[in-house]
């Protein structure tokens, strides 16, 4: 199968920033054994605390927001679960603001919200946060450009090839056809693997929103992408 | 089953990606400067590098100048995986950190006018290692 579609290019100009960041050359591609099937890195010097997956409950009192469960399995493309790997998460406050002071938009921080968590999935793979829902923000990309509400994950898998940095959007996000960012991915089918899904099994009663979204990664027996 | 697709790491992971010692990977080892270049020749200064090897691993954030930097020892391997995250990348890409004078059949691999674009060069008590995205002496990225 080939599925580059299902991935974004470098360049892509309605995004601006990847002008000039986008390489030009292509990539030289390695023997699996040397890439695709070579372990990834040992991130277990990266601290994981109990509270890390829980967003809600890092400050003295309760963030304002619509209060989320985030949950999900990460498998290989094989359908494996990828067991005890590295979830990292990262987010905007429900005003659209996040913490990182490189962040420039008038919209409230909430003293009781970060917007940072880990967690390691369990043994069938599964990773669950709970959060509060992110706003959307404006960004300078082009006029009047707006992000869907969305989640940074970033996660490790058991390859150099499994790594994955990506982001997670919410079903029904007018903003989403807008979106350059998510837009970049060719096919349609690849952009829905970036959005959750609302789910009421997962939702808690009384208490939070339930979202679900599985992770797939690389490496293993799956395809390579090509340069 | 269809690979998870790639988005950036956009600009705002600064609070929640770094880590105490994130740089550290062996105390007292090597130190390894470098600094991230765009197509314009401009730092790149939302970008985060990690650095691998073994049961090695470092993180760094680039600065306002693009720069980074690791303490990681010499692994018999005689190269470091590379990823690079940023801003602008709606994918990251990897690349490999040769020691000066490793030699292996990745680097044979590569074109020779390429090839320096993945080795450091020791410069006084550190290495030194640029990666430049785009441009004269793009950096080899692997897939």
């Amino acid at each position: 199968m080939n599925d580059e579609h299902f991935e974004p290019p470098y360049l892509f100009p309605d995004y601006r920033a990847t002008v000039l960041r986008a390489p030009q050359h292509s990539h030289v591609k390695l023997p699996d054994e040397w890439f695709h099937r070579a372990a990834g890195p040992a991130f277990g010097r990266i601290p994981v605390r109990p509270e890390d997956a829980d967003l809600t409950r890092q400050h003295e009192g309760e963030p304002l927001g619509e209060r989320i469960v985030l949950t999900g399995r990460v498998t290989d493309s094989d359908g494996r679960a990828v067991a005890n790997t590295l979830v990292e998460v990262w987010q905007a406050n429900a005003a659209g603001r996040y913490v990182d002071p490189v962040d420039d938009h008038p919209a409230p921080l909430d003293p009781n919200f970060t917007g940072a968590g880990r967690c390691l999935t369990d043994s069938e793979g599964r990773y669950r946060f709970t959060t509060i829902k992110p706003g959307a923000y404006p960004w300078r990309n082009h006029t009047n450009a707006w992000r869907p509400a969305h989640v940074h994950f970033s996660v490790f898998g058991p390859f150099l090839a499994s790594r994955l940095v990506t982001q997670m959007y919410f079903p029904g996000d007018p903003l989403i056809p807008h979106d350059p960012i998510l837009n970049s991915i060719p096919d349609p089918r690849g952009r829905e693997l970036l959005i959750s899904r609302f789910d009421i099994e997962t939702t808690v009663p009384e208490w939070a929103l339930g979202y679900r979204w599985d992770i797939v990664l690389r490496g293993g027996s799956a395809t390579p992408r090509e340069p | 089953m269809t690979p998870t697709p790639s988005q950036t790491v956009g600009p705002f992971f600064g609070f929640a990606l770094p880590f105490e010692g994130d740089a550290v990977a062996e105390p007292d080892a090597i130190r390894v400067e470098g600094q991230l270049l765009d197509g314009a020749g401009e730092p790149v200064g939302d970008a985060l590098v990690e650095a691998s090897q073994g049961g090695q691993f470092a993180r760094c954030r680039t600065d306002g100048e693009g720069a980074f930097h690791f303490l990681i020892a010499k692994p018999d391997e005689g190269f470091f995986d590379i990823v690079v995250f940023a801003r602008g990348l709606l994918r990251h890409l990897n690349t490999r950190m040769y020691f000066p004078d490793a030699e292996d059949a990745v680097l044979s691999a590569v074109a020779a006018a390429r090839r320096r674009t993945l080795v450091a060069r020791r410069e006084g008590e550190v290495l030194r290692f640029d990666i430049r995205l785009q441009g004269e002496d793009e950096t080899v990225f692997f897939a």
